[in-house]
């Protein structure tokens, strides 16, 4: 898996209230209306910033808090390409592989708001093509990476007809 | 090698030597969801072209965070779950029985040993019950529903072994916001951790959920204990049921031991926004409130309402503040109107709302309006987290927050006691 795109820089702690506020969650299903507030708390204008493929960089834990996918999926449904974190919380972690959010462990000191780059995951690389820079990532355990291949782990069980991770 | 207690549980469930690091798919024993997540897990269970649950008789929903409805949105997916449910065939929890983390170890189906997930990132609230019992997202638990089983990498694990005697006026929530303090938001990441030690084991098995509710506050997987005799008492008022207890080798590996005198400990809030941003209440005594909650599933139970009310009983809440109280469950609902508890509450000002999650994740309830200040029971105090980012929340004991609801502001509770 591939990406390029934009930097957009968060700090550490970025919990799941702000991914998606305490005033839409739980409303409704439909993931579409609820990527208009993604971040919204932290930048009232993220969904308008935010270009198909464009990539959200943050701290520490991010996503920590609730084990809503909603906060995922309302990244996915932004068109965020992918998450990149010097750590994330383990819930969000899994439920990202499980719907298909690409999310990638790695230095984001290195990288500033707006800088392009390009994301290899299967050779383990950031570009940074702003700093020309090159990042190593972090790599996925060998499960996770077998989930996000087969697109997500609704996709695996369609496949499977349950676990297949041997 | 000796093993700590969730590799034992990973192992016990999986079937192999399950060391921190190891993969495993483990069985479970319960799955849980709720309203919040729920709905998304009935669509991934579509999604993955599920047709019947693994066994009706190890799952529950739970409809308590945005309940009853607060509106049309909610109804309709409160109404998704019912007809789900009923479609499968296993038990819901509908309006008014309470929070999930109190229903379900109310329900005798977890106990010592047993493995559960749970679509809500508390669900670690069992490791007070001796069972490995972890949050997870609404596609993991539709994987559950279908398969009864789950992936699990072993954690590492952090022991806190927590010796000495709380001091009069000083909780278990005071002692667990004191250990996140110390050890940060995501001090635990990606591991368990287990508690330990005299003050542990002096602690009756109320108090221990409010320290396994938190551990997900300092990032942590689970957050277990050894079951003891107070263990199989509060289980046997519930249940018949026998379970097998699960206690750590002597010789397990843990990644860090840290050790805590709690005679040293006060009274602690967590400052917004976060809840590692602790400090003794003494530092913050002073700040006005408006808005007081008591309830939710840290601390909802009966002990707590009971405590509440031994600071409130024939006094009146300040004028300037809004008292909530909700019982975590409609048993400590009645158990407290039985004791009398709920009128000492209601005569010194409390509101009470529906056994339920109330205000606590911002849906209803007691939406706090811009620039007020809020002291709750709750484990959250995120910007935004009870429906206004522009609103403070700060976290304490039950006794906290009573001491605070009659003076206005925030107060040591140790003045009334
Ligand atoms: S009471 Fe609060 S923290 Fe507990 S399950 Fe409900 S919303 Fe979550």
């Amino acid at each position: 898996m591939q990406f390029s795109g934009k930097a957009h820089k968060f700090g550490d702690d970025v919990n799941t209230d702000y991914i998606i506020s305490g005033k839409y969650k739980f409303k409704t299903l439909d993931m579409k209306a609820l990527a208009k507030h993604v971040m919204e708390d932290l930048d009232p204008n993220f969904y308008e910033k935010v270009s198909p493929g464009d990539f959200i960089v943050a701290g520490t834990n991010f996503g920590c808090g609730s084990s809503r996918e909603q906060a995922p999926l309302a990244i996915k449904y932004a068109d965020v390409g992918a998450v990149l974190a010097k750590s994330f919380a383990r819930i969000f972690y899994r439920n990202a592989i499980n719907t298909g959010l690409p999310v990638v462990e790695c230095d984001t000191d290195q990288i500033a708001p707006g800088d392009e780059l390009f994301v290899d995951l299967a050779a383990g690389v950031i570009t940074n093509r702003t700093k020309r820079i090159t990042l190593p990532i972090k790599p996925l355990p060998e499960v996770m990476i077998k989930i996000l291949n087969d697109g997500g782990l609704a996709a695996h069980f369609r496949k499977y007809g349950g676990f297949n991770l041997g | 090698m000796g093993r700590t207690i969730i590799e034992k549980i990973l192992s016990l469930k999986s079937g192999r030597e399950a060391y921190a690091g190891d993969i495993v798919v483990a069985s479970v024993d319960y799955v849980m969801g709720q309203d919040g997540t729920a709905p998304l897990a009935i669509r991934a269970f579509q999604d993955m072209e599920g047709l019947e649950v693994f066994d009706r008789e190890r799952i529950a929903f739970v409809i308590d965070h945005s309940s009853p409805s607060p509106n049309e949105g909610v109804s309709a997916l409160h109404k998704m779950m019912r007809e789900f449910v009923r479609d499968k065939g296993f038990r819901l929890y509908d309006i008014g029985e309470g929070v999930c983390h109190q229903v379900l170890p109310e329900s005798g189906e977890v106990g010592p040993g047993s493995l559960v997930i749970g679509a809500d990132s508390h669900t670690c609230t069992y490791g007070a019950l001796n069972a490995f019992s972890t949050g997870v997202g609404s596609t993991d638990l539709a994987g559950g529903m279908i398969s009864g089983r789950m992936w699990f990498k072993a954690p590492e694990t952090i022991k806190f072994v927590c010796s000495g005697v709380l001091p009069p006026g000083v909780y278990s929530k005071d002692l667990i916001l004191h250990l996140i303090g110390d050890v940060t938001a995501d001090g635990a990441t990606y591991m368990s951790s287990e508690y330990t030690g005299e003050a542990i084991a002096a602690m009756s098995q109320e108090a221990r959920f409010t320290i396994s509710n938190m551990a997900i506050e300092m990032g942590a997987k689970a957050g277990l204990m050894e079951a003891d005799e107070k263990t199989f008492a509060w289980l046997r008022r519930f249940t018949k049921r026998e379970f097998k207890p699960v206690a750590a080798d002597r010789d397990a590996v843990y990644t860090r031991v840290l050790e805590y005198d709690v005679s040293k400990f006060e009274p602690q809030v967590a400052r917004p926004h976060r809840v590692d941003n602790t400090a003794p209440v003494s530092k913050e005594a002073g700040k006005p409130v408006q808005q007081a909650l008591i309830g939710t599933c840290t601390n909802g139970r009966l002990e707590d309402l009971r405590i509440a009310a031994g600071i409130l009983s024939g006094r009146k809440v300040h004028r300037d503040v809004r008292l909530i109280v909700a019982p975590s469950s409609r048993r400590v609902f009645l158990d407290a109107m039985a004791e009398g508890i709920i009128q000492s509450l209601v005569e010194a000002g409390a509101a009470m709302v529906t056994p339920g999650c109330g205000p606590c994740v911002g849906t209803h309830n007691g939406v706090p309006s811009d620039n007020e200040t809020v002291i709750s029971t709750a484990n959250r105090n995120f910007k935004g987290r009870m429906g206004n980012s522009n609103a403070e929340i700060y976290l304490a004991s039950p006794a906290t927050v009573a001491a605070s609801a009659l003076t206005g502001k925030i107060t040591d509770p140790r003045e009334f006691i």
